[in-house]
């Protein structure tokens, strides 16, 4: 009889065993009381110092935003905006003054921020080719460009709304006569650049219909160069967004006064958007944004408030 | 008593003047043959003939399986789209190809196609194991005629109608066969039809005298004939055909019929011919799909998918609606949004329709959202259950080591409703008793033999209060050997010593009585022991008790029966033949069956054994000797919880038994409607004028551990209801020992045994006895709520007999009965029929509306077991009837404790905390993509990447939700059983109420909007990285997607409080999934990839934006359930909380 007891015992040990009997060794962590108070107090140690670390960051950033969509439309043709901007007769480079408040470190970054403006939209995300992008004409299928696909039987390259609707304005910065040298390379992607954007694929037959989209681009330059139109073709997540124009690659003293020469030829007034010219620094944690440290320090504190009052409540009804 | 007794074809129909020719029907319905429903031919031992071959009856190849290899794939794939879920995803499949779909299609389509194949598979496993079965069946082998002198072996699956076949000892009938002969000389043959009818004791059938004679090959090969039957059909007691033999007709009846499903015993071989083959067998006819069981918790769950869809349609239409007016603004002059080309745009995105733009915009929002329904919850639940069945076939704390059972959940289906039971409806016998009948005391003679006390009466002894000197109850293995069913012990009269007891001459003929009034048959087992074939286990008691005291009983043939006695003068063993002439049968209305023998003095005896009210009545004056003690003893036997039997004996002289023999012979012949009652005239007519020996008693053992059982059950406020078919006596004692009715609860006790019935009763008019009965028991059930009402501290017992409840139940008075029974803690029906149990159990379900149970062993129960919402049968002595129709089956009543309070709370939790998750995760999915679209003017542009969201549900959330609805457990096994109130959140259904599911979808909405506004005004505007670049799109979708998959399986790590190393590693290892998923996802190239492509190894993975952004959001959505679960549990804690503090 000891045998089978033996062996019986013996598979009583193993993991499979204890496995069907659902007894297999296991952590089951109670929230006790101490266990609730020790990690709101954690919880809000941790969150408070990072939040403070996040907007000591967020501080150190120079920030100097320019909105120049209403101040480039000269004061005569502000009632009808859109005619303005749609009669090329009209010259449409303005100059605007940027005062540097604090010290900007290079590189310093320059964006230009459209408001209320859907690259999110559903048709006119899809209304590209990635295959076209990288493979150029020899690609056919671009069904999905649509209504800019086609131009007297010819292809577009690049097709689609996004590539036709790019944005044109340019800025030039004079800083004490001097033009300030504005590097407009790696702004876009490394991997969009290398592997979607295609090196021996140029433009063909682009802004060449009746109705004139955005920008132009050069037609001897290969698109995986035309680093506009890459940044361009990230489309935004959301209605309001920055796009990276170029860094300026030398530092900025306080007070100095920068000049911004500016072709103002993007149509924006037909939906109301704004358009801004931005220049900002970097820092560790990117550009300058209070709401993440902010964010931080409201969990923390909340975390704290709550430790406090559990431990109240649980010391007035003490079981 | 009438409950073992139900078999109506008994084994006393082997002596050769019991009639085994009673004409089967009456000749009309012989008539009908040839006729419709009527026609069947089988030509005997010609199964190749041009006239069988023509009337092309189906082959013996039987299947059971639901699915073909053929038909497999259209038909479970019409079973999976009854859901409606189901349609809903294959109809957004199907659009999701259209120009509609805001996704691509392929990213939807396989996630479907993985849910789908997972239940297909699931069911195509099931199927196959059914398969298996039949395969087993279909090849076993039966010996045939071939026709040319010899018998030789094929497959079952093989056998033709008109075959003749040769079944030996042991061995199941292939199909439905015509008996011709057997291995006994008159063609008698004896079958166990336990898989038919659930009835364990064996049965006889009786070859006709003209075919019994063809016994070898030789006549075997000559054998010719036709039978002309009914179609096949599925009731099993009846059989109507007429056999053609030699130019006679003979009508064949459902004696000469052998069943497939049943076995043949006791007999060495039987020649049949195959009438009805596979499907057309009766067993198969009988088979269909039993009731399908749902749980309260899936129809609930129905009802949330449906809040879900009318969400679904609320959210789309507000996105559409929006859609329309933005769209509609574009139709300006100079273009409002030009860059969208409103000028030449398709209908999708038409500003000049804007009606019909928003409408298909609502079906593109309709697919969009429809990621809060959660397509894998069907199938998850469904693995979830197989595997929880798994873990409850495994369960060693189940598992009866004596009969090796293991508990079996034949349903996976309803794990859950275990733990929300509310009421418990039990059989008695075999379920709370062993239906193993022990002798255990006897009165001869007005003297009362048998020491020790049974367990009621040391539970009656408790409750009395008396103190016992030392524990005696009687313990089968305290002295001696034990033998099965037998559990005597006096010194008085066991080793012989009767003899010299003052009634030694009683005693003598009381067990000869014992050893002779009986139909049971003798046995020899290899080791030369003598078993007993008795069809109940107390005559096996009566017949075990005489072969110990002395009195073995070991020859039964047609007219004899021999006895080893020990004979008082000489001391030693004798052989005595006792000559049978009759043998009265017990049938539930007489309640005594006699004998009448010639002694081998040739002394005319009739003994007699019955009931007490029967045969007290029936004494004759100068046998009344001891009537007021033996009386009095079987008075305190049936409180003791005993079953008692009269024995009296009676001589009868040669002249009038013959006369009376005489005319009992032509009765038995006759034919006609009356026969029956004229052979009961008869039998009383001899059965009179007895002399009283004494009273057996035999205990009805409790089975092990249903006190206790029953406490835990009781304390976890389940109502418990015994229905059985015991007398009003015992079943209350048996109530008290296994403690359903316990000291200071007050009994109301509802009954029509009263003495102004009785009355009426003999005075036999029906009308005015219904109307009393009536009337009377209606006054009861007002006196016991007016009882109930004065007295709310006092726990209430009710007692009801049959003949009450049949009253009670009537519609009028159902109600009122229904809220007294409702208001007592406990309900014992006693003498209540198995149609009644079913009613009740109906009653109960409908009336309470919460989850019944019911248990049983036997055929008897199995109404019950189908009635309510669950039935376990008990997998017993009883045969698997009971088993074959219930949804659990367990070896014994005591693991019914470890089914519901353990497996049954785990499951319901587990399910209930599966499901509530299932909403959130996809709420919080889904409402991530609408607040996405209310920032892309409603375009209906998905935030994420399509094959983000087409593995959302199958990939990284999955496995863990799996994982709590398999294995979480709030507290252990054995703490369960501690604390049986816990079982409350069950049966309250506290953790599915509509509240928490709101709760949790509130909770699913509140993350989602945490998550969305968290991340977008984190990671947008600005640069997110120190190298200037800011978040597109892509990333954007990414970090939310990241915080997503972190939320839900983080919650999920939150509210479950069990964590093994499975758990660990689904959760952590699913956001592990995640971010591997991204690394190959994003550097497969760019044409599949699209927007994922390098998104994270290039852009996310270096800024510590995104990292911090991901644990902050993280963070920030637990802390809302954190707080509510930190407070709850400390201020106002569930059982299980309560439990687990104390743990700690």
């Amino acid at each position: 009889m000891t045998d089978p007891n033996r062996e019986r015992y013996r598979i009583r040990e193993t993991a499979f065993y204890l496995f069907t009997q659902q007894s297999l060794p296991a952590c089951k962590p109670v929230l006790t009381p101490g266990w609730v108070i020790t990690i709101f107090l954690f919880m809000g140690l941790i969150f408070i110092p990072v939040g403070l670390v996040t907007l000591r960051a967020s501080h150190s950033v120079v920030e100097i935003v320019d909105r120049y969509d209403i101040e480039c439309v000269p004061e005569s043709s502000r009632i009808d905006k859109i005619s303005y901007i749609q009669d090329d007769s009209i010259p449409k480079n303005c100059s605007r003054f940027m005062k540097v408040r604090k010290y900007m470190k290079a590189p310093i970054n320059i964006y230009y921020q459209l408001d209320n403006y859907y690259q999110n939209h559903r048709r006119y995300v899809k209304s590209r080719s990635d295959k076209q992008l990288l493979h150029g004409r020899k690609y056919h299928d671009t069904s999905s460009c649509q209504p800019v696909e086609l131009n007297n039987g010819q292809p577009i390259v690049p097709c689609g709304l996004i590539a036709w609707s790019l944005f044109n304005d340019s800025f030039t910065f004079i800083r004490e006569r001097a033009e300030l040298k504005v590097n407009r390379k790696n702004i876009a992607w490394k991997s969009d650049r290398d592997h979607k954007f295609g090196k021996n694929v140029h433009p063909f037959s682009f802004q060449n219909g009746t109705l004139i989209g955005g920008g132009k681009l050069y037609p001897k330059i290969p698109l995986s160069d035309q680093e506009d139109l890459i940044v361009w073709m990230r489309t935004s997540a959301l209605p309001s967004f920055r796009k990276l124009y170029g860094r300026i690659e030398e530092d900025l003293d306080v007070d100095d006064v920068i000049v911004v020469n500016l072709m103002n030829n993007y149509n924006t007034y037909s939906f109301g958007g704004k358009k801004k010219l931005v220049l900002s620094t970097s820092s560790w944690l990117g550009g300058k944004n209070n709401f993440l440290g902010h964010a931080c320090i409201i969990v923390g504190c909340s975390s704290l408030v709550l430790a406090i009052v559990f431990t109240l409540l649980h010391l007035k009804y003490r079981r | 008593m009438a409950r073992v007794r139900k078999s109506s074809i008994h084994l006393s129909k082997l002596c050769s003047f019991s009639c085994c020719c009673r004409p089967p029907s009456t000749t009309d319905e012989h008539a009908r043959i040839g006729q419709k429903g009527y026609s069947r031919v089988v030509y005997c031992n010609e199964p190749d003939s041009q006239e069988q071959i023509r009337l092309n009856y189906r082959g013996n190849y039987v299947s059971t399986t639901k699915y073909t290899a053929a038909n497999f794939i259209p038909k479970s794939l019409f079973e999976q789209f009854r859901r409606v879920a189901n349609v809903y995803f294959l109809v957004v499949a199907c659009v999701s190809f259209s120009p509609l779909a805001p996704y691509s299609g392929p990213s939807i389509v396989v996630p479907l196609i993985i849910v789908i194949g997972a239940t297909m598979a699931k069911e195509g496993i099931e199927d196959w194991h059914r398969r298996i079965q039949d395969v087993e069946a279909n090849n076993r082998q039966v010996e045939v005629y071939d026709g040319n002198g010899s018998f030789k072996e094929i497959k079952w699956k093989d056998i033709c109608v008109g075959d003749l076949v040769k079944v030996h000892k042991d061995e199941y009938f292939p199909a439905d066969l015509f008996l011709l002969s057997s291995g006994y000389q008159d063609g008698v043959c004896y079958v166990e039809t336990m898989n038919l009818d659930g009835e364990t004791n064996l049965k006889s059938k009786h070859a006709l005298g003209v075919t019994s004679v063809i016994r070898d090959v030789e006549t075997v090969k000559g054998f010719r004939a036709v039978i002309k039957c009914e179609d096949p059909n599925e009731h099993l007691y009846s059989f109507i055909g007429t056999l053609y033999y030699e130019c006679q007709q003979y009508s064949l009846s459902p004696q000469q019929i052998l069943l497939r499903g049943s076995k043949l015993k006791n007999t060495d071989y039987i020649y049949g011919v195959v009438i009805f083959t596979g499907h057309d067998t009766k067993v198969m006819q009988n088979a269909m799909d039993p009731p399908s069981k749902r749980t309260r918790i899936e129809r609930r769950m129905d009802k949330i998918i449906y809040v879900l869809f009318i969400t679904l349609i609320l959210v789309s239409f507000i996105g559409s609606l929006s859609f329309g007016i933005e769209t509609k603004k574009d139709n300006g002059g100079d273009y409002r949004r030009w860059y969208l080309r409103p000028d030449s745009t398709t209908v999708f995105f038409d500003p000049r329709r804007p009606l019909v733009a928003a409408f298909l915009h609502f079906l593109t929002g309709l697919m969009l959202y429809g990621y809060l329904i959660p397509i894998s919850l069907y199938v998850s639940i469904e693995i979830c259950k197989v595997l929880q069945s798994i873990f409850i076939n495994q369960d060693q704390a189940m598992y009866d080591e004596q009969t090796e059972r293991p508990a079996h959940a034949r349903t996976s289906n309803l794990n859950e409703e275990l733990g929300q039971v509310y009421t418990i409806l039990s059989d008695k016998t075999g379920t709370l008793t062993c239906n193993s009948m022990e002798f255990v005391k006897c009165s001869i003679a007005g003297t009362a033999y048998g020491r020790g006390m049974t367990e009621v009466e040391v539970a009656l002894a408790r409750k009395s209060g008396e103190i016992l000197d030392e524990p005696m109850a009687i313990d089968a293995v305290e002295s001696g050997e034990y033998v099965k069913g037998f559990n005597f012990r006096d010194e008085r009269i066991m080793d012989g010593k009767w003899m010299d007891e003052p009634h030694s001459d009683v005693i003598q003929k009381f067990f000869r009585v014992l050893g002779t009034c009986h139909t049971a048959v003798p046995e020899v087992t290899e080791s030369d022991q003598i078993v007993y074939e008795a069809e109940s286990a107390d005559e096996a008691a009566f017949v075990i008790a005489a072969r110990e005291v002395g009195f073995q009983f070991f020859v039964r043939d047609q007219t004899s029966i021999q006895l080893h006695e020990l004979d008082p003068i000489s001391g030693k063993t004798v052989d005595r033949v006792y000559e049978l002439l009759n043998v009265l049968e017990f049938s539930s209305a007489r309640r005594r069956m006699s004998v009448i023998i010639r002694s081998p003095e040739k002394q005319l005896l009739l003994l007699a054994k019955g009931a007490d009210s029967v045969m007290f009545e029936r004494l004759s004056e100068h046998g009344r000797m001891f009537k007021v003690q033996t009386k009095e003893h079987i008075e305190r036997y049936s409180e003791a919880g005993l079953r008692t039997m009269v024995v009296a004996y009676r001589e009868l002289d040669d002249d009038g038994y013959k006369m009376w023999e005489q005319e009992y012979a032509k009765a038995k012949t006759s034919v006609g409607a009356d026969r029956d009652d004229l052979l009961d005239e008869l039998a009383d007519r001899i059965e009179r004028d007895l002399i009283l020996l004494g009273a057996t008693a035999v205990e009805d053992k409790l089975q092990k551990g249903v006190p206790s059982c029953i406490d835990k059950l009781a304390r976890a406020r389940i109502r418990i209801w015994v229905l059985t078919g015991d007398k009003k006596g015992t079943a209350i004692n048996i109530g008290y020992a296994c403690g359903l009715l316990r000291p200071g609860m007050k009994q109301i006790v509802i009954t029509l045994e009263l003495p102004q019935i009785e009355e009426l009763e003999k005075q036999g008019d029906k009308d005015i006895i219904a109307q009393a009965s009536l009337e009377s028991v209606e006054q009861q059930i007002r006196d016991g709520k007016s009882q109930v009402a004065k007295e709310s501290s006092t726990e209430f017992g009710l007692i009801i007999d049959g003949k009450s409840l049949f009253f009670a139940v009537d519609e009028n008075r159902v109600n009122c009965f229904m809220d007294l029974a409702m208001s007592c803690a406990t309900v014992i029906c006693c003498r209540s029929s198995p149609k009644q149990k079913a009613v009740v159990t109906r009653l109960v379900k409908s009336v309470t509306g919460k989850t019944t149970l019911a248990i049983g062993d036997g055929a008897n129960d199995v109404g019950m077991i189908q009635e309510a919402d669950i039935g376990v049968g008990i997998s017993g002595v009883e045969g698997m009837q009971a088993v074959m129709s219930s949804d659990f089956s367990i070896a014994q009543f005591r693991f019914l404790e470890n089914l519901l309070l353990v497996h049954g709370h785990w499951c319901y939790r587990r399910i209930a905390m599966m499901i509530c998750y299932f909403f959130y995760k996809n709420i919080t999915f889904g409402f991530t993509l609408f607040w996405f679209e209310v920032y892309a003017s409603f375009s209906g542009q998905p935030a994420y990447n399509d094959w983000y969201m087409s593995c959302y549900n199958v990939l990284f959330t999955s496995l863990p939700v799996i994982a709590l609805g398999v294995f979480d457990q709030d507290v252990s096994a054995s703490l369960c059983l501690e604390h049986p109130l816990l079982y409350q959140e069950g049966v309250q259904n506290i953790l599915f109420r509509w509240i928490r599911i709101l709760g949790w979808m509130f909770n699913g909405v509140l993350s989602s909007i945490i998550i969305f506004f968290l991340t977008i005004n984190s990671i947008t505007g600005q640069a997110f990285r120190n190298d200037g670049h800011v978040a597109d799109y892509s990333v954007l979708g990414l970090t939310m997607y990241t915080c997503v998959v972190l939320t839900v399986n983080c919650q999920m790590a939150l509210s479950i409080n069990y964590f093994t190393w499975i758990q660990h590693l689904f959760i952590w290892g699913s956001i592990t999934l995640w971010f591997i998923f991204l690394l190959v996802y994003g550097s497969i190239p760019p044409p599949l990839s699209t927007t994922a492509y390098k998104v994270f190894i290039e852009a996310c993975g270096p800024s510590i934006r995104f990292w911090l952004t991901a644990l902050l959001v993280a963070i920030t959505t637990l802390l809302p359930l954190f707080t509510y679960r930190a407070f709850q549990t400390r201020f106002r804690p569930m059982e299980h909380d309560k439990i687990q503090t104390r743990r700690s």
